[in-house]
């Protein structure tokens, strides 16, 4: 560990930069290509239009997580919009991952949508398929499935290099993003697996996140797939997992969450423990622990659902982060900068107005 | 309990999901991945035939034969694929088993919802269109082409004849290779 530290991540007075041969201004990009080990945690979108919700949500990962997803609508199910949850994030300075699900909107939404993020200050974008609508409170809805994950991804890497859109209409400041996608090494047809994230990668993934990771010798042969290929060389790696409740939300989740494969002998050792609760949060610090020491993972991604008050104990329990502390809350432009940028506009547009015929200058932005 | 369920609805219809099918076997389909290096030779030798017939198609108008082709090809297509006609055939590259019968219309690979039987996330009892995709690919001889990222489909072809559409775009190739080749 003869890393150099950098200055900027502990710097409280600004906002990071871009650094040159990174995609984005995005804290997790920077730690991530620094080499270290990232942590990211799923929020649980609130039922609601009260933005506290939000922000209290938020403020559980404070010092823990080097960013924050913010769902897409998952499990099909109804809540506040991620566009909106990132809007709140970024005012008070957390660093979102933003994810877009195909299921709800099409290409024209899903494009405007990520020109919109990316002027809030979102920096990361998680592209996903998005789950059935089936499996949701609202089966009745139509799915959408315009764009699938692959193209969605290729899209916004074609809006961030090529600056155009998907028509070839040209974008005039191109969105400054990290992208992301999903993995699950988990469902099969496995052998197929690995050469989908190759895929990705192609279409332009830069990191990934798993489904929840329970079982560890189908990841480590998985992984053996991807870095014979070189994949984790090209792109960063976070495992997903998630402490279980109790054997009887395993089993819950296990037939009625898409995608979740939880093997018998995890279900037994929940129902072996006394403390189920316990027992869940141990087996989940157990995991992390053994996927850190797995090779070409990049970092572990916490996905808590209604138990993200344990992710700080969890986080901190299983040493994963080896004593780097991972955030500071960002400071943003705020309302006052707001307000006073539009205030200097107005000024010099009056003062132009005064030298009738007279063009402005061109005028600098703060 | 028995007092808070709802009452059960009087009239359920059978296999309603948002895709609606008709006969869901799907033996004809899974027969055509199995027998995929067998059409993967008699899609390329048709295709062949009908680059050989560019001069008719030419004769006769492209935009008047679109109509008797569209017949034969939703009928055919539809008998051996459950073809959706999206106007843009990647069966080829997709092991013959066609993506547009995916609930989510994946055109890349399978979503992460599959189970673990193999069948579909959204219809339990469909054998999910990826992994009979995979399958199918693994037995033609140019299997590098699910690797292919596939472009969104153009929804306004939506219909039209992809056979023709084919033809057109190769024959136009091998007419400006021919004329690079000439001067």
């Amino acid at each position: 560990m003869t890393r150099e530290p950098d200055e900027d991540l502990n710097d409280p007075e600004k906002q990071l930069a871009q650094l040159p041969g990174h995609s984005s201004r995005s804290r997790l990009e920077r730690i991530l290509r620094r080499g270290e080990f990232a942590i990211t945690a799923e929020l649980n979108p609130p039922d609601s239009a009260d933005p506290y919700e939000v922000y209290e949500r938020g403020s559980i990962f404070d010092g823990w997580v080097d960013g924050i997803n913010a769902t897409d609508g998952s499990g099909a199910n109804c809540h506040m919009s991620s566009v909106g949850i990132c809007a709140l994030l970024t005012r008070v300075g957390y660093a979102p991952i933003m994810q877009i699900s195909c299921r709800d909107r099409n290409r024209i939404a899903i494009q405007g949508d990520v020109l919109g993020a990316a002027a809030i200050g979102v920096n990361n974008v998680l592209c996903l398929t998005g789950d059935g609508v089936q499996a949701g409170d609202q089966p009745g809805a139509k799915p959408v499935f315009d764009l699938d994950c692959m193209s969605l991804l290729e899209t916004i890497r074609i809006m961030r290099d090529e600056g155009r859109f998907l028509s070839g209409r040209k974008i005039t400041d191109p969105p400054r993003l990290f992208l992301g996608a999903a993995i699950n090494p988990f469902a099969p047809p496995h052998e197929f697996r690995a050469l989908r994230l190759k895929k990705k990668i192609e279409a332009g993934a830069q990191f990934v996140q798993s489904q929840y990771c329970y079982d560890i010798p189908m990841l480590k042969e998985y992984m053996k797939h991807v870095t014979d290929m070189g994949l984790h060389e090209k792109c960063f790696i976070m495992i997903g997992v998630g402490p279980l409740a109790s054997a009887r939300t395993a089993r819950w989740m296990r037939s009625n969450v898409p995608g979740v494969h939880i093997p018998d002998s995890i279900i037994e050792r929940l129902e072996g423990a006394e403390n189920q609760k316990e027992e869940g949060k141990r087996l989940c610090i157990d995991l992390m622990r053994e996927i850190r020491d797995i090779p070409g993972v990049s970092g572990i991604h916490v996905m808590a659902y209604r138990q993200e008050e344990f992710v700080s104990e969890i986080v901190h329990e299983s040493g994963v982060l080896a004593g780097r502390k991972p955030w500071r809350r960002e400071p943003d432009l705020g309302d006052g900068a707001i307000i006073e940028a539009a205030e200097k506009k107005a000024e010099i547009l009056a003062a132009a107005n005064e030298d009738t015929g007279v063009a402005p200058e061109t005028v600098e932005s703060p | 309990m028995a007092e808070n369920s709802k009452p059960a609805p009087a009239y359920v219809p059978a296999g309603v999901n948002p895709v609606r099918r008709i006969g869901a076997k799907y033996t004809i389909r899974l027969w055509s991945v199995r027998n995929a290096r067998l059409l993967e030779w008699v899609y390329s030798t048709f295709a062949e035939a009908l680059l050989r017939l560019h001069w008719l198609w030419n004769l006769i108008g492209y935009g008047r034969v679109e109509r008797p082709i569209v017949f034969v090809e939703k009928r055919v297509k539809g008998f051996l694929f459950d073809c959706r006609m999206c106007g843009h055939c990647v069966l080829s590259q997709t092991g013959m088993s066609c993506p547009m019968n995916c609930p989510k219309t994946l055109r890349n690979g399978p979503c992460g919802g599959v189970r673990a039987n193999g069948n579909c996330e959204v219809e339990p009892d469909m054998p999910c269109v990826w992994v009979q995709a995979w399958q199918g690919n693994q037995r033609m001889r140019k299997n590098q082409n699910i690797m292919n990222v596939q472009t969104p489909v153009d929804q306004s072809l939506r219909g039209s004849s992809a056979w023709l559409r084919e033809t057109a775009k190769h024959a136009l190739l091998r007419e400006q290779a021919k004329k690079t080749g000439t001067t």
